[in-house]
């Protein structure tokens, strides 16, 4: 009774009882491997419960420096990862990379402001930053409430242009950031530690969770078959378990599935049918493989009919 | 002496708090917007509700993608020479510019059944008001909540919309004549709506989009859309009509650039 209720007590942040709660159940942080660790997140819609803490975040620690990838859902969530990180190492935090655009990977920037970090994304992120923020900004701060207030849409002052990957040093530990062409967004960015081969893949891979278009359909397939093929020895997806053994398994379920509903979403525009058409009835029996299906499902084959109309 | 000026403040002090109270009472509530939008498009027109012995206008319950939002609008009775639907305005009452579209139809348009995508960007009515000859305005609506997650009105791909700007479809099964066919109209165009959102006003500030689609048989008008920013990226019109003889179909696309874009099929 009395630990439920001090758990309890963690969430609005007692000052004092925060940094010891920082890493209880709460806001439990996992180390992937040597160096690399990272906050999972719940499998849900961003709502004030979950305080948007439903992507996966986490950073990197080197001799000298960290890397903080992705920040959070939430400025509550950036604050809490930035604890994480206090408790972890004594390095100061050198960079924020922010994988895409998306409230739940990005909305906990400000939180990091302080330690003066650099943030680093794709080319096109400021651009689909400009495109989205005041977008965002309406609705993440009455979905997320009191935990939205402090956030902030921080462009990136240093950018990775597609075909020339950026090398960070964060001390005897270098890290890869690659920019892709449009895929699960048109501003996809992963992050390779060289060190352990841990690949970031931001959510260009959807682990548990169904994976959801805001890109390309065509470019997201294309790009899952090559990522698929990179030698890596540990994945960080932006959805889903992280870890040695369930990555490869990932891909290929994720593209199976992408793969489904372009080929039968074809069919459907090949004989002159509609959107309406397409929702109803394509990639119905994925539904048991992927949690939050009736959610995002629809969305996936709207978003990608319109594409494939122009193939 | 002092107190005057001081009072004064106070009272404006109080107003004003007042008056904020009531704005943000007012947002939470959702207030209705359509009464104020009914008296500015329609002026003290009486608008007969609930028409579903006229038309149907089909929508999802929920926009699936914010950007993408199908929509049908569906006349039970057969335009006519004598009795048709001049205007179909389509208004979505939370969207940056509620007044969304005009289709302006034909009477030998024959079959009323048309189709296209909106953006919506929050929990919404959207109203299909057909205006018929006579002037008599006739109204269905639906309730479409918003989408969750990452769905944003924006476009998914900007560079690659741009690449294709002006490039057209019209896409339609091979037809017979007098016989209804199912025809779609397809330009490729960011629809771009503008990026500032003018918090205050409750709209954005608009910036390049289709203003104007015609689609005519043989050089007379059957549809022509008066269009904003509420019509998807990539606007697309889908209808049924019914080629009386031999000709030609042909689509002219204008935008708020003054560029234009046109494309025909024989039939």
């Amino acid at each position: 009774m009395f630990i439920r209720n001090l758990s309890l007590w963690c969430f609005p942040g007692l000052l004092l009882m925060q940094v010891a709660c920082a890493q209880d159940q709460a806001y439990p942080i996992e180390q992937v491997t040597d160096g690399i660790y990272y906050h999972q997140g719940v499998h849900e819609d961003a709502s004030k419960e979950n305080f948007g803490a439903i992507a996966n975040v986490g950073f990197i620690v080197g001799d000298d420096c960290v890397a903080v990838i992705d920040s959070g859902g939430s400025y509550k969530e950036g604050e809490l990862l930035a604890k994480a990180v206090k408790q972890t190492t004594d390095k100061p935090v050198c960079y924020v990379i922010n994988t895409h655009v998306h409230p739940d990977h990005l909305l906990g920037n400000a939180a990091f402001k302080q330690a003066e970090p650099s943030f680093v994304g794709h080319e096109k992120l400021p651009a689909a930053l400009m495109a989205r923020k005041d977008f965002f900004e309406k609705n993440f701060a009455e979905t997320l409430g009191e935990a939205y207030q402090g956030a902030e849409f921080i462009s990136p002052d240093q950018t990775v242009a597609i075909g020339e990957p950026l090398t960070l040093d964060l001390g005897q530990r270098e890290i890869v950031l690659t920019a892709y062409s449009t895929a699960h967004t048109d501003h996809d960015l992963t992050v390779m530690d060289k060190n352990t081969r841990t690949l970031w893949t931001g959510d260009l891979l959807f682990i548990d969770r169904i994976p959801a278009l805001d890109g390309s359909i065509n470019g997201w397939i294309e790009n899952s078959k090559k990522l698929q093929q990179m030698d890596v020895s540990y994945v960080v997806p932006g959805h889903g378990p992280a870890g040695k053994d369930q990555w490869q398994q990932g891909w290929q379920k994720q593209l199976a599935y992408l793969t489904l509903i372009r080929e039968q979403i074809r069919a459907i525009i090949y004989d002159f049918g509609t959107i309406d058409q397409a929702t109803a009835s394509v990639g119905l029996t994925q539904k048991d493989n992927w949690i939050l299906f009736e959610d995002y499902h629809r969305r996936n084959v709207t978003a990608a009919f319109v594409e494939l109309e122009w193939e | 002496m002092v107190t005057r000026p001081f009072k004064t403040v106070l009272i404006s002090l109080f107003t004003l708090m007042l008056f904020s109270a009531v704005t943000v009472q007012a947002a939470a509530d959702k207030e209705p917007i359509w009464p104020s939008l009914k008296t500015a498009h329609f002026g003290d027109k009486e608008i007969r509700e609930n028409a579903d012995d006229l038309l149907v206008l089909e929508a999802p319950k929920r926009a699936e993608d914010a950007a993408i939002v199908p929509i049908t609008i569906k006349s039970l009775v057969p335009q006519s020479a004598d009795k048709f639907i001049k205007n179909i305005h389509v208004v979505i009452d939370n969207n940056p510019m509620p007044y969304s579209a005009n289709f302006r139809l034909s009477p030998e348009l024959g079959t009323v059944d048309i189709s296209t995508r909106m953006r919506i960007d929050e929990y919404t009515y959207v109203r299909a008001i057909a205006e018929m000859n006579d002037g008599s305005l006739h109204m269905v609506s639906r309730f479409v909540k918003a989408s969750g997650g990452c769905s944003a009105p924006a476009g998914k791909d900007a560079a690659a919309a741009l690449a294709r700007l002006g490039k057209m479809q019209i896409r339609m099964r091979q037809p017979t004549v007098g016989e209804p066919v199912q025809a779609q109209v397809i330009v490729s165009h960011p629809n771009y709506s503008g990026l500032q959102y003018d918090q205050k006003n409750r709209k954005y500030i608009p910036a390049h989009f289709v203003d104007d689609i015609d689609i005519s048989y043989n050089d007379k008008t059957l549809i022509k859309v008066e269009s904003g920013i509420s019509l998807s990226e990539d606007p697309s019109v889908r209808f049924t009509f019914t080629p009386a003889e031999h000709g030609k179909l042909k689509a002219v696309i204008h935008d708020s650039k003054e560029q234009e874009f046109s494309m025909e099929k024989d039939i």
